[in-house]
């Protein structure tokens, strides 16, 4: 079954049609606090995939009848820009948004201490401005620093990335026509750099013994990812220290 | 009906034991009937222990997606109706309504098990629409493998009815409708960091971590989801892996028997 477009081959010589090595990400583009009004913000960008995310709260948790006396509650919105896509996306959620704030809401739980925060609300927006694919991953990784900006207590960041396989390759960080034409399309979540997988996705099929390979590579991946969100946090506190001393 | 608390489950999973004296990896009974429902045009009910979920196919003829003028298309829906739990609410799918419909249809659709090349009529302009409705009518947990299971069967005993002057005449049939495999959903569970299958309400409500993952008929997986709020390590992956093509070849021989 070939789909119409579909280039004859996505892998030549081991470089994919990008000119990217398998394992090779897109540029990573990372930048923390970048929105005035919201708690704590971040961009993410795989490449052309581009993610924002804002944190408002912990704040008090309206509606009322959702506050929880014990802990806090976190709400996770994921949505797409309509010009985000070749074809315009109707604004307002579709299944996909609200399956993908759903998985986004579960990752990010793992790693937030919701008790320090009885009664209220934690709400992270997640915006694609510009979608090329891995536009779940690139809003986790971003929400994740937007949380830990927005001074939230936190074990851990939660890092994302995608793996995918063309013409029988396992590759990393999925692109572009890639995903329209590759055979498997896996989304990955790990809090930080640690075996502990809090978010995983799959389509296509695989054997056995190349999912496990996918997984391996993700978490290498992920360990990868996890060092740019690192340094994209010191590089934000570095200045912010210098901004309070010359004031 | 009194449940079990969350501390409870976990204390006897601890110590190797289920609320229902289950093995960690066994299924309840599971009941399967099909065609069922005469006005659609494949349908099965799925009983898992006492959780209840009624499948319908309806088939009918509408527009393709612009990126696949030449193939029919699926669509999946479930309906979590308020008389199956009472926290279940009417109105439109909630999410985790949405999330069940979306991890059954990618198993569906990614096993390619059905042939929606030949659902084309016209290209770009006229293809058959299989619309799976899921309903679960008493939840008792492990919603998304007995919802794909329910789907499976209802697929294997849809017919396409007859298209006469672009018009669908209902109860009268062309010919069965193409599935090539049988992709089997399995959930795996961790409470108390063990690994357990087919999970009741009152375990679903214990788990720390849950994945699903779909297979083929040739073993292979071909959707894979992972909820819940907790983590789980590669190593419970790779067994969770194993569980379900194990668990998957099972089901798809009480299938076939």
């Amino acid at each position: 079954m070939s789909k119409i477009g579909k280039p004859e081959k996505m892998v030549i010589d081991g470089k994919r049609l990008d000119g990217r090595g398998l394992e090779e990400f897109r540029p990573l583009t990372v930048e923390v606090g970048v929105l005035k009004r919201a708690g704590g913000s971040a961009i993410f960008k795989f490449g052309d995939t581009y993610a924002l995310a804002g944190v408002f709260g912990p704040k008090t948790m309206h509606p009322r009848h959702l506050q929880d006396p014990q802990k806090a509650v976190l709400r996770c919105k994921y949505s797409m820009a309509p010009f985000s896509t070749k074809e315009r996306i109707r604004p307002g959620p579709s299944r996909r948004a609200i399956e993908i704030s759903k998985v986004l809401n579960k990752a990010l739980s793992n790693v937030i201490f919701f008790e320090d925060y009885p009664k209220t609300g934690i709400d992270v927006f997640v915006v694609i401005l510009q979608a090329n694919a891995s536009t779940r991953c690139a809003g986790l990784n971003a929400a994740s620093l937007a949380l830990a900006e927005a001074g939230v207590s936190m074990r851990n960041l939660i890092s994302a990335c995608t793996v995918g396989k063309l013409d029988g390759e396992i590759v990393l960080d999925v692109g572009g026509d890639e995903d329209q034409f590759g055979d498997v399309d896996l989304a990955f979540a790990s809090i930080g750099n640690e075996d502990k997988i809090v978010l995983l996705q799959m389509d296509g099929i695989v054997r056995k013994e190349e999912f496990l390979k996918m997984i391996n590579l993700a978490k290498k991946g992920c360990a990868e990812i996890y060092e740019k969100q690192i340094s994209a946090l010191k590089e934000k506190y570095k200045t912010g220290e210098e901004d309070v001393g010359s004031e | 009906m009194l449940e079990a608390s969350e501390s409870y489950v976990k204390k006897l999973v601890e110590e190797g034991m289920r609320v229902d004296n289950r093995k960690f990896d066994q299924f309840r009974l599971i009941k399967i009937e099909k065609n069922i429902i005469k006005n659609a045009e494949g349908s099965a009910r799925i009983l898992m222990g006492n959780t209840h979920v009624l499948v319908g196919v309806k088939m009918s003829v509408g527009e393709p997606f612009t990126d696949t003028p030449n193939e029919g298309v699926l669509i999946v829906n479930t309906e979590l109706v308020p008389l199956a739990s009472p926290t279940f609410e009417p109105g439109p799918p909630n999410e985790d309504a949405i999330e069940i419909s979306r991890v059954i249809d990618r198993g569906i659709r990614e096993s390619k098990c059905i042939d929606l090349e030949s659902l084309c009529i016209e290209e770009g302009k006229e293809v058959w629409l299989i619309n799976v409705d899921i309903h679960v009518l008493d939840h008792d947990g492990n919603l998304i493998d007995a919802g794909a299971l329910g789907t499976i069967v209802a697929l294997l005993n849809t017919k396409i009815p007859k298209y006469e002057n672009g018009k669908v005449v209902f109860g009268e049939y062309e010919k069965n409708l193409p599935v090539r495999d049988i992709p089997i959903a399995i959930t795996t569970v961790k409470i108390s960091d063990k690994l357990l299958n087919d999970p009741n309400l009152e375990e679903e409500n214990a788990l720390d971590a849950r994945i699903t993952l779909a297979t083929n008929e040739k073993a292979e997986l071909c959707a894979a989801q992972k909820g819940g709020e907790g983590y789980l390590t590669t190593e419970e992956i790779e067994k969770a892996v194993n569980l379900s093509i194990l668990k998957g070849k099972e089901i798809r021989n009480i299938l076939k028997g």
